[in-house]
């Protein structure tokens, strides 16, 4: 990238990075509980419906603070992960990951469950028929199927991921090059005395990749919809 | 054999089945809308499990609930042909064809070549789904449910969502169907035309229970048959022989009972016909007619006399000639419309030898075909 700036292009590869864990995260997550959500009814449902969309509605730095307290170096569960398997996620890009996946999680899981709800199960019960098991039905059918709203999920919260501020800086602080996406490269440009024209090249750089996002986003859904005949 | 016990409830319905069909052999489940009709198929793929019941085809146990068998629909080689063919959107025809194929448990005696030759399907293969009318994407919907091998052939008012032309474009496949592959069938219809042509065996059903079976000259005489369909669509359904050509004329000699019909069709000696004989059709006379224009006729012996709303509906045995002989298992009946006064003054009672004057008869299908000679 010639017309950026090595901070500038670390930023944005640091973001892309980042973001493409977080819906690598997402996927398989989102896809389990989406379905047990729509296909399941069982106590708790309602309570795993709320959990899900908490991120939702709390603060981002609140949602960063948790992750703090369970991942941190004397957490619950990110002491386990150092003495277990030696990962740790404080202060990582991994770390930022996961927190911008918890945080656009229930914008994932939304836009599958609608997707899932609009199948016509009576497609399943047709490939049933055909001698199809569970597994395969779900592979062969109901993920084809749910294509659309799987992809519309996963580029939503491609972009959400990319634009995280709070959870990231408040769990995995603000690192040059190891956690220091594009907003928060874009916050310390600002906090810098003389650094406006540094900012607006950061903000631009934002702009065009949101934009670039939404249209890939558009001509997916056009392909899609037009392979499914809708 | 196909062997059906089944109770269900659903919400305020309930299902209560019971009833037998030969195999192979075409058995359709006929009556109204909200009968029961696709629960009662869904009970047989195993989509719906019976509160109660036993499911066997043959010697093969699909469901027992006394014995806790379940064999999930996956497994059971049933084919299912649904109303709104359900085909796989995300495929193209090739794709939803072979996917039923690779699934087959084991290669089985109907080719993949073989169903797209005789559903015509070549000219469709690369198409998608949604470019398919609904007459063709029920032939892909029947050429992918043989292609799993089924043991037992499920069509749910395949017709249905088909207007009359595509219906008549449909129909002669699926005769096809039952004459060139032994599978036995079952098949769901409220529309009684469609019965006549593909059926060998009809259940008949009505809120949830079985209201008549039996073959389906026996269940066209059914009184709880004819109060399911139009009144002018009432008349006996009978098998009928081959047995040559009218010198003269060129029409087909058909042997119905003792007697003899003659039609206009092609169809070499010794071939069986479906033949159905309109109950208003028919016309009833005491003495054997002379000078008239109709050269149909049948001897028979009245066996019943019905009341039937403002005519009488009389039945006649045409397989016994001579008076006394008369039974109810005699050879095959025909009905007839008559007016209360023609009754009366014809003094029509059981026992009575009678002529029966058939106006016209409908050819409904070849049941089995004769000697390829003519």
């Amino acid at each position: 990238m010639i017309w950026l700036s090595p901070a500038e292009s670390e930023a944005l590869r640091l973001s892309l990075s980042v973001a493409i864990r977080s819906v690598g995260i997402s996927v398989p997550a989102a896809l389990g509980v989406a379905w047990i959500l729509t296909r399941r009814r069982f106590l708790g449902h309602t309570l795993l419906d709320a959990m899900v969309h908490l991120p939702l509605v709390l603060p981002p730095v609140a949602v960063g603070y948790v992750l703090l307290l369970l991942f941190g170096a004397r957490g619950p569960l990110g002491g386990w992960l150092k003495s277990v398997f030696g990962i740790q996620l404080i202060f990582t890009r991994n770390g930022a990951a996961l927190a911008t996946a918890v945080m656009s999680f229930p914008l994932m899981v939304r836009a599958i469950r609608i997707s899932l709800e609009s199948i016509d199960r009576g497609l399943e019960d047709a490939a049933r028929t055909l001698g199809a098991g569970a597994i395969d039905r779900f592979i062969n059918v109901t993920l084809p199927l749910m294509l659309p709203g799987l992809l519309a999920g996963v580029i939503t919260a491609f972009s959400a991921a990319l634009g995280e501020f709070g959870a990231v800086i408040t769990f995995v602080s603000n690192i040059p090059g190891e956690t220091r996406t594009l907003p928060l490269a874009l916050y310390s440009a600002l906090q810098e005395p003389g650094a406006e024209h540094a900012a607006a090249r950061l903000a631009v750089l934002s702009v065009t990749l949101g934009l670039a996002g939404l249209l890939v986003s558009e001509w997916f859904a056009r392909r899609v919809r037009r392979m499914l005949g809708r | 054999m196909l062997t059906v016990r089944a109770a269900k409830q659903r919400g305020t319905f309930q299902l209560d089945v019971c009833f037998d069909s030969p195999t192979p052999g075409v058995a359709a489940l006929f009556g109204p809308s909200g009968c029961g009709k696709t629960t009662l198929v869904n009970l047989l793929a195993g989509l719906l499990r019976p509160d109660r019941g036993r499911v066997t085809l043959d010697d093969t146990v699909f469901c027992d609930t006394d014995l806790r068998i379940d064999v999930p629909t996956e497994k059971r080689r049933i084919g299912y042909v649904f109303q709104d063919a359900r085909l796989f959107p995300h495929l193209h025809v090739a794709a939803n064809l072979r996917f039923a194929e690779r699934r087959a448990a084991h290669a089985g005696r109907i080719g993949f070549d073989q169903v797209v030759g005789m559903l015509d399907l070549q000219p469709l293969m690369a198409r998608r789904v949604h470019q398919l009318s609904g007459g063709e994407k029920q032939r892909v919907a029947i050429g992918r449910a043989l292609l799993t091998q089924p043991r037992l052939l499920l069509l749910d008012e395949p017709l249905a969502s088909l207007d009359r032309d595509r219906r008549e474009e449909v129909l002669p496949y699926l005769e096809t169907l039952r004459d060139q592959l032994a599978i036995p069938m079952v098949y769901v219809s409220h529309r009684f035309d469609e019965v006549l042509r593909l059926a060998t065996h009809i259940v008949l059903m009505q809120s949830g229970r079985v209201a008549a079976q039996g073959g389906i000259g026996a269940i066209s005489l059914d009184r709880r048959l004819r109060a399911m369909i139009d009144p002018d669509a009432v008349g006996a359904v009978v098998d009928g022989t081959v047995i040559g050509r009218e010198p003269s004329g060129g029409l087909l000699r058909v042997r119905i009972g003792s007697g003899e019909l003659q039609l206009d069709a092609a169809s070499p000696p010794g071939t069986t016909l479906r033949v159905q004989l309109l109950a208003r059709d028919i016309i009833v006379a005491t003495q054997k007619p002379r000078f008239l224009s109709v050269r149909n006729h049948l001897q028979g012996i009245v066996t019943a006399v019905e009341d039937d709303g403002a005519s009488d509906l009389i039945s006649i045995d045409v397989g016994t000639r001579s008076a006394g002989g008369a039974g109810s298992d005699g050879g095959p009946s025909i009905l007839a419309r008559i007016t209360k006064t023609a009754t009366r003054e014809l003094e029509l009672a059981p026992a009575k030898p009678v002529w029966a004057l058939v106006k016209s008869v409908a050819l409904r299908g070849v049941t089995s075909a004769g000697s390829r000679r003519e």
